[in-house]
């Protein structure tokens, strides 16, 4: 299926579940609600015109900070401010965040029988941050979903072994959040530097 | 007052700084990319053997240099200093590349500022990666001060971290 069929199909069995959706050089994304996640996922694994058989990747975006704070310096210890990139004009622009939410989880689907990809983006709130886990469709989503609760903080429902994947045990907070201090370090053993 | 050594010691200690020099058992200690410019200064068109040091042993237990190469992140920090402590003395630790010797480029949550403030480093290879021939270089410092030691091993501390760096 071709990118807006794809976006279609979706909307017209999903039409309270989908909030928004667009298709930007080439790539389809439905965004859709989060209490009806699951029920979009396993549709658009078993499926068989979309069989959504492999799920390329799962991460989340923070987007407290987005569009708020110029371009931070390259280096945080030296101060020098980064010049943002002038902006080319472009007929085609970038159709913005989802949703005023803060997080938003994504997820990259591909169909290795029909050779089609998806893009779902779930807006989470900071508030209740905590969504249903793919782990009983895709055994691939448990460790990009600890890794999403790694940096993110956010949490997997139905998740069987949700815990830290990336960091140790014992880190506090969760480093990918905007609100994380960038110069906070929470060595092991050694000074803290 | 102490006493000056005696012929027979000081040509010994030469003799045992000079046998040390040209045998070192390395661990390499390979974590990031600069493992890739490692493994070229090792093989034969560097050919690390010319000074002795071909032989990396994977046991911390049989080796005498520590090769740090590559970025250390705060979890893999006390396996690296575990490493360390096995090893029997005499031993040396070299700095391999600019991650382990400052944090390089990295400015981070996960990655440790420079491996000399978990344990005291004998020579600092900086680069990203550096050249096989700035760790030929290296490597001909760290003989340098292997032969310049005492044959007890003993060796001076290793010089302190900047005030800068400790707050």
């Amino acid at each position: 299926m071709n990118t807006s069929s794809l976006i279609e199909s979706v909307k017209v069995r999903f039409p309270a579940a989908v909030s928004a959706f667009h298709a930007w050089r080439g790539d389809a994304t439905v965004v859709v609600r989060r209490e009806f996640l699951l029920e979009v996922a396993r549709h658009l694994k078993e499926d068989p015109a979309l069989k959504m058989n492999y799920l390329m990747d799962l991460t989340a975006v923070d987007y407290s900070t987005f569009g708020k704070k110029p371009a931070p310096a390259l280096f945080s210890s030296s101060g020098v401010a980064v010049k943002p990139a002038a902006q080319i004009p472009d007929e085609d622009p970038w159709p913005g965040p989802p949703s005023s939410s803060r997080f938003a989880v994504v997820y990259h689907f591909y169909s290795t029988a029909h050779k089609h990809r998806l893009r779902l983006l779930v807006p989470v709130e900071e508030t209740a941050a905590q969504l249903d886990s793919l782990t009983a469709l895709w055994p691939g989503a448990d460790w990009l979903e600890r890794e999403t609760w790694d940096m993110f903080g956010i949490a997997f429902r139905g998740h069987p072994n949700l815990k830290r994947i990336l960091m140790y045990e014992g880190f506090e907070g969760h480093p990918l959040r905007k609100d994380y201090p960038v110069n906070r370090r929470q060595p092991l053993i050694g000074p803290v530097n | 007052m102490q006493k000056e050594p005696s012929f027979l010691t000081s040509r010994l200690n030469e003799a045992i700084g000079w046998a040390r020099k040209f045998s070192i058992f390395q661990y390499p200690f390979v974590t990031a990319c600069c493992g890739m410019e490692y493994m070229a200064t090792a093989c034969s068109h560097y050919d690390v053997d010319r000074f002795g040091a071909g032989f990396p042993r994977f046991s911390p237990r049989q080796a005498d240099v520590l090769f740090v190469v590559g970025t250390i992140s705060h979890k893999m920090a006390p396996v690296l200093k575990r490493i360390y402590d096995q090893m029997a003395e005499p031993k040396w630790v070299v700095a391999f590349g600019v991650c382990t010797c400052t944090g390089g480029f990295y400015d981070n949550y996960a990655t440790v500022m420079g491996i000399d403030t978990i344990m005291p480093v004998d020579v600092y290879i900086p680069g990203c990666p550096p050249r096989p021939e700035m760790v030929l270089d290296g490597l001909m410092k760290l003989q340098d001060k292997i032969q310049d030691q005492h044959a007890t091993g003993r060796r001076p501390a290793p010089e302190a971290r900047p005030e800068i760096l400790e707050s």
